[in-house]
């Protein structure tokens, strides 16, 4: 009795057997396909040298490739300001909405806006925004006559970087402000009113009452965008696609560009996996900062 | 000027700064869509003019009606793209959502070993970028033969949704009281009844916009779609998108009409499901 009863399997199991098969096939499995080819000079169009096994080759070749540090650490950049931006931008932003005495369903559908729209629209939105020709911001500044010649947004290289962080951090400050809104309206009112009575200023009630409450929230919008930061992809593809010359390449482009256009799979997915190291080092990061929030909420409230 | 005078004066200002920084938020969060529509009634000259023409002189419908009429935009299908990316978009989210109940479910309803770490190991399978996980995925695809077909970009998707649709279905049915479903198992109820008399109408809302989310995400993915998809068979809106570039001249208003269409369908279902969205991403962030 005590023997079948062990045999069989667990409801939860059960439940999550689907899914851990799904995810098993399209990403597991695929992706143990893909370390082994790591260790090969796997090319699309000689499939024979998938067994032709070089040890760390790829991976030794990787660490002294100034390009693809320089791409590393652009991405490593990229993401530094432009989630540092969506976090205090998505705060101003929840802050000013929350303070608002008219029309706040209105002021959050709008807050929501830049949600809807893919990384692939956002990228082409900017891309026709930042045009040197037509672009509106180039037709503004021109009309206002604070600049009389066109400034070439996204064909030099520095300037590109950062109309690219501009799109990136148009798209997903929303992420931030919606998550924040929420926790600052979930807050109850009793603590910043006795802070109030209690004598503290304005931002010392903000950083020792407000914030504390307010912070796992901002680390679930980070958790989700880290789960999703790859999406920078879509928007550098379409607006400058690594160019010009290279100065505005990520990672992600970059490994796209090996395994396509070179036919490089092999070093590829060496690289793919400093890529993916890099997903799941920031996940599991916010994620270990959401759990510790949510336990000092918990202490306090 | 007396205290009082000057305390109102003040505080007169702040609501000033107040509004005004609002307004200029959302005009910049507005701004740049809206430019997008209305480029897409202007007429090309319109929009290529030198010096600028700031006031629309005469709008039209004809990038939409050569769009879909199959005519002209150097010959891009979009009526192909369009009809592909509801297909995929609305099957993988049927099968994600039914997936992620049963996940969710688990997740809410049960204890067992190393719990945490599965959610975890389940959400890093997210985190993995989609053109890292289009290397290996196009070169299978292509080995079994389901490169650019329906079939293949849908199994992906459900992939990369279940995630997600697990995280938001575990926050909404823990907000329906465990109570509830045990009192009607104590009236006579299977737990399989129970489950869908009692705690799936309540969670309801909640799993439509859990769905809704992952529609949207296969609605709009691109790192995936354009390594697995090549032709008309297949191809998606994003990646349809990317036509207009490849060419040396770029009709700047067929893709502002294109974005516009893309843009319809995601924004009407966002508006739906906003309240949801974020109820069920923030539960359990305050109690735990």
């Amino acid at each position: 009795m005590g023997a079948l009863k062990r045999l069989r399997p667990s409801t939860p199991f059960l439940l999550l057997l689907p899914a851990i098969v799904v995810l098993a096939a399209v990403v597991v499995v695929p992706l143990l396909l893909s370390f082994y080819s790591s260790f090969t000079p796997f090319r699309l169009t000689q499939p024979a040298s998938l067994f032709n096994f070089v040890g760390f080759r790829n991976y030794g070749r990787i660490l002294t490739d100034v390009e693809f540090w320089t791409a590393f650490g652009r991405t490593v950049l990229l993401l530094t300001v432009a989630l540092n931006a969506e976090m205090l931008l998505g705060l101003g932003l929840a802050m000013l909405v929350e303070k608002a005495t008219a029309g706040q369903r209105l002021l959050r559908t709008i807050m929501m806006f830049p949600m809807m729209f893919s990384p692939i629209l956002v990228g082409f939105q900017f891309k026709f925004m930042f045009n040197d020709n037509i672009g509106l911001i180039n037709n503004a500044l021109q009309s206002l006559g604070l600049t009389d010649q066109a400034i070439p947004w996204l064909i030099d290289g520095t300037l590109a970087f950062w109309a690219i962080v501009v799109a990136e951090v148009w798209s997903s400050t929303s992420i931030f402000a919606i998550l924040i809104l929420a926790g600052l309206l979930a807050m109850p009112k009793e603590p910043i009113e006795a802070a109030r009575v209690d004598g503290c200023t304005p931002w010392q009630t903000f950083r020792y009452v407000t914030w504390p409450f307010v912070m796992p929230f901002a680390y679930i919008a980070m958790t989700i965008r880290s789960l999703d930061v790859a999406r920078a992809y879509d928007i550098v593809k379409i607006m400058t696609d690594g160019g010009p010359a290279k100065r505005t390449e990520l990672l992600w482009t970059l490994i796209s560009r090996t395994a396509y256009a070179d036919a490089r799979m092999g070093l590829a997915n060496a690289m793919a996996y400093f890529a993916i190291f890099l997903s799941i080092l920031f996940t599991v990061y916010f994620f270990r900062k959401l759990a510790a929030a949510r336990t000092q909420i918990g202490a306090e409230w | 000027m007396n205290e009082n005078a000057k305390a109102r004066l003040a505080g007169n200002l702040l609501s000033l700064a107040h509004k005004l920084g609002l307004f200029i938020a959302m005009a910049i969060i507005c701004l740049p869509g809206l430019w997008i529509v209305l480029a897409s009634f202007r007429p090309t000259v319109e929009i290529m003019a030198k010096p600028p023409v700031w006031i629309p002189q005469d709008l039209s419908l004809d990038a939409y009606v050569a769009m879909f009429s199959g005519v002209g935009q150097g010959g891009i299908p979009v009526i192909d793209y369009f009809s592909n990316s509801l297909i995929v978009s609305i099957t993988s989210t049927v099968i994600s959502l039914a997936i992620g109940m049963a996940g969710g479910y688990a997740f809410a309803r049960f204890r067992f070993r190393a719990k945490s770490s599965i959610f975890l190991g389940l959400m890093l399978t997210r985190t993995v970028p989609g053109i890292a996980l289009s290397l290996p995925l196009f070169f299978v695809y292509s080995k079994l033969g389901i490169i650019d077909t329906h079939f293949g970009l849908i199994l992906a998707y459900v992939a990369l949704n279940v995630p997600f649709t697990i995280w938001l279905i575990d926050g909404f049915f823990r907000q329906v009281p465990k109570d509830l479903a045990e009192a009607a198992q104590i009236d006579g109820c299977t737990r399989w009844q129970a489950f869908w008399q009692v705690e799936f109408p309540l969670a309801g809302p909640g799993i439509a916009s859990a769905g809704i989310f992952a529609f949207l995400t296969s609605w709009n993915e691109f790192a995936l779609a354009s390594q697995l998809t090549r032709s008309i068979n297949s191809k998606t809106l994003p990646v349809g998108l990317l036509d207009y570039t490849a060419e040396f001249t770029i009709d700047w208003r067929g893709m502002c009409a294109l974005a516009v269409v893309m843009i319809i369908p995601a924004l009407v279902l966002t508006f739906i499901v906003q309240k949801h969205l974020v109820s069920g991403l923030t539960s359990g962030a305050v109690k735990g």
